[in-house]
């Protein structure tokens, strides 16, 4: 099997600085949410503050796990992906330079202002104007790099993976501008352009969008790469790729106002939410599918590979997610479901089960190779590793199911004369253990990643010394 | 933008949905009926050959869409179609149901009016005083009150910063049923001005005058001066002696009950911040929101909160 070191013309350097910080914003990212998971538990631990409080928390959680965590390791994967399959270097060294740090200093300025209350109000869109043009102009670089680089290309065809990362990077550019276009009103405050149920239908048209491009074309991208390259199978169907991709990406458009059932949004943009998300169905699946499938002929390997175990358990989760959400997209489901943990707990299958668990498998592929390696330091402890999220990830999403469904029925349960069995407080007191298990699911995944931390770190300074008499060009 | 936005569109957005709408389905369902086959033919045992390009060493094979994952698709598809004949969806086509949410809505208001009304009725005919004695009438009574005014005034009753407790004896608007019946009909605005124009100097001596009246600890010599302020600004409301006008709903200031002390205030602090900034209270009209039925037991409710002490 061929390693990255016998590339030295590729650019590593920015993929493992975007590698590592993968690691650390996840650490970050997820012991926020344990602390918020904690809050909710017990609310002394907002200990007062307005800082800690729960509600400047949660965005800085989301804005972590979401674009530091998810955003570097998307960066990392896609950098060194290109590069490979194209067989070229990136386009520009310093543009990719500059990605890295300019990303970095979002994520910076995104946990000072966060904590600090500065908001748009938009829900995975909080930042305000001025690191939202910071944003835009690291992104626009970032598809400047990608695109340029599949121009230059080697290579007579463009790989799937690219065809996902270059729709996930376009698509992203566009939703970010046109959801934060806003009047600045002074430096940290801004007026979204956009006012009552239209400014809700953009944020919901960008805030599933999100979901579809960031964090589903994006890691379809990763899973395109890494699953046949660490089952060393090929891909099950290009004609499944081709069919799934187009429809993927044309049908996630439409599926933003399903999170906006029973608003003051008009009939028509509701039942299209919902039809559309009905029909986005197979499309994901058929990204689940593929991934399966490569692994035809080699099931065997998920014995003693447990990097490949991260990898089809997440496209478990992922397609798990994906029945799920199309099913929570239908109005009488979505009247049960709406405002509930349940919704909780599907972000959760789809961000901790599909998400993080395709990055880390990924990452487990990458990091040796990228630091001259052949495995990581402990194949051992990407095992351990594998159990705890898992496992985290389960007590996770069966406690939210749980709460969301005992939430939904409490809430609209009637006596005989039509008054409200229980009282809203009286829901909340009936999530308390279920706040518990998804504590306990939440501290598994970040035990998970501090091992992580370790296994890579010894795996960096090992590899240092292997590294050293290759000729580099990064 | 409003064209696309209100009840009905005008005919140009509307054709403009339904082509898109249909136009997308229609692609997408094009998209997977022309990649149904494959080029190459499987051999006996279902293998086929790979595309022939490689990218970094990973292969693709040529194999066929799998059949179950190609009817999903067309049943979602057609699932989908059917629903936008039933439902609105297409522009200005409201479906062959002709539901909305706006009509789905009212019907079910209806039918629980309907069902629920003649119980509430029934309660209306009674006075409030027999009616507290009515312990069925006031479990359905207790429900109302944790899901429209706990939130407020607490579980118990018994107030908050800011919030009237409901349980003593002490009512800022009178505690008679028709004016229990009043504050929950048409709620209440309580205004106290801000007097900070009378100085620092001249605030600290009223405090401590208020202090007096309820026989706290107190800096005589400074409630002396105090009094005569209060005379001539205070009274007018809060009366000369300081028993309150429930007319205005001016709080009684001698019975040592403060409804704006924040936890671990003093009185003192409490009085001062009062005088300086004023008071806003906002009790919100309930009639609109419930209805003048289930107030009528609500009033029942707060009324026979008292009657068990």
């Amino acid at each position: 099997m061929s390693t990255a070191l016998e590339h030295p013309t590729y650019n590593y350097k920015v993929v493992r600085q975007f590698a590592i910080m993968t690691v650390v914003w996840g650490i970050v990212g997820m012991t926020l949410g344990v602390v918020l998971a904690a809050q909710l538990v017990w609310p002394e631990l907002n200990l007062g503050l307005p800082w800690t409080s729960f509600g400047r928390l949660r965005p800085l959680h989301t804005n972590a796990v979401i674009f530091a965590f998810g955003g570097s390791a998307l960066f990392a994967t896609s950098y060194y992906v290109v590069q490979r399959t194209c067989q070229t270097r990136l386009f520009s060294d310093k543009l990719a330079a500059f990605t890295f740090w300019g990303w970095q200093a979002v994520i910076i300025s995104a946990v000072v202002s966060l904590p600090l209350g500065y908001t748009t109000t938009k829900e995975y869109a909080e930042l305000e104007w001025p690191i939202n043009i910071l944003i835009a102009v690291v992104w626009v670089s970032y598809a400047i790099v990608f695109l340029m680089t599949v121009k230059q290309r080697k290579t007579p065809h463009i790989y799937v993976a690219n065809w996902f990362f270059a729709a996930f990077i376009l698509t992203v550019a566009v939703l970010h501008i046109v959801n934060n276009a806003a009047i600045p009103v002074s430096a940290m405050y801004s007026i979204s352009i956009y006012s009552g149920a239209i400014d809700a239908m953009v944020q919901w048209w960008y805030g599933h969008n999100a979901v579809g491009f960031f964090l589903t074309a994006g890691f379809l991208g990763m899973m395109y790469y890494f699953v046949p390259k660490q089952a060393e199978r090929p891909v099950y169907s290009y004609r499944l790729s081709i069919v799934h991709f187009w429809s993927l990406i044309m049908v996630y458009m439409w599926a933003g106002p399903h999170h906006l059932h029973y608003t003051a949004l008009p009939n028509w943009a509701q039942s299209l939410g919902m039809v559309m998300s009905i029909i986005l169905l197979a499309p994901s699946w058929g990204g689940m599918i593929n991934g399966m499938m490569t692994l035809s002929g080699a099931w065997h390997k998920l014995r003693t590979d447990p990097t490949l175990r991260f990898l089809v358990v997440a496209l478990s989760f992922y397609g798990m997610s994906t029945f799920e959400g199309p099913m929570m997209a239908v109005k009488t489901v979505n009247a049960l479901s709406h405002y509930t943990d349940w919704t909780i707990g599907h972000v959760h299958a789809g961000a901790l089960g599909w998400v993080a668990m395709i990055t880390i498998g990924s990452m487990y592929h990458l990091i040796p190779r990228l630091f001259g390696r052949n495995e990581m330091y402990s194949v051992n402890l990407i095992a351990v590793h594998f159990w705890l999220a898992t496992i985290g990830t389960v007590l996770y999403i069966a406690a939210m199911w749980v709460n969301g469904i005992l939430q939904g029925l409490m809430w609209r349960a009637i006596n005989d004369d039509g008054t409200l069995m229980y009282t809203f407080i009286e829901s909340v007191e009936a999530s308390g253990p279920g706040y518990i298990v998804r504590l306990i699911g939440g501290l598994c995944w970040v035990l998970g990643m501090l091992i992580m931390a370790y296994n890579v770190f010894m795996t960096v300074r090992r590899g240092e010394g292997a590294r050293q008499p290759l000729p580099q060009t990064a | 933008m409003n064209n696309l936005w209100g009840d009905s569109l005008s005919s140009f957005w509307s054709a403009w949905i339904i082509i898109v709408t249909l136009g997308s389905i229609g692609l997408a369902f094009w998209l997977l009926y022309a990649n149904r086959k494959t080029d190459k033919i499987p051999d006996e045992q279902g293998n086929v050959d790979t595309t022939g390009h490689a990218a970094d060493g990973i292969e693709e094979y040529d194999n066929p869409l799998p059949r179950w994952w190609f009817q999903l698709y067309v049943a979602t598809v057609i699932f989908a179609l059917g629903y936008l004949v039933l439902y609105p969806g297409l522009g200005n086509f409201s479906g062959v149901l002709g539901w909305s949410q706006e009509s789905q809505w009212e019907e079910e208001v209806a039918q629980a009016e309907e069902r629920f009304t003649p119980i509430f009725a029934q309660y209306q005919e009674v006075p409030i005083p027999e009616l507290a004695e009515d312990s069925e009438a006031m479990q359905v009574a207790e429900r109302i009150y944790q899901n429209n005014c706990a939130v407020c005034h607490g579980a118990n009753a018994q107030g908050g910063y800011g919030f009237p407790n409901l349980t003593d004896d002490d009512w800022l608007y009178g505690g008679e049923p028709e004016n229990i019946l009043t504050s929950l009909n048409q709620g209440r605005n309580g205004l106290m001005p801000s007097w900070q124009q009378l100085g620092e100097e001249n605030i600290e001596n009223v405090t401590q005058h208020v202090l007096s009246l309820s026989g706290l600890d107190h800096d005589a010599e400074r409630a002396e001066q105090g009094a005569a302020v209060y005379g001539s600004v205070c009274a007018a409301c809060h009366t000369a002696e300081g028993t309150g006008n429930q007319a205005l709903g001016a709080p009684n200031l001698t019975n040592d009950i403060w409804l704006y002390q924040a936890p671990g205030q003093s009185v003192a602090d409490s009085v001062r911040q009062t005088l300086r900034n004023g008071r806003n209270g906002h009790m919100p009209a309930q009639a609109a929101y419930i209805g003048e039925e289930r107030v009528h037991l609500v009033a029942a409710y707060i009324y026979s909160l008292r009657l068990d002490d």
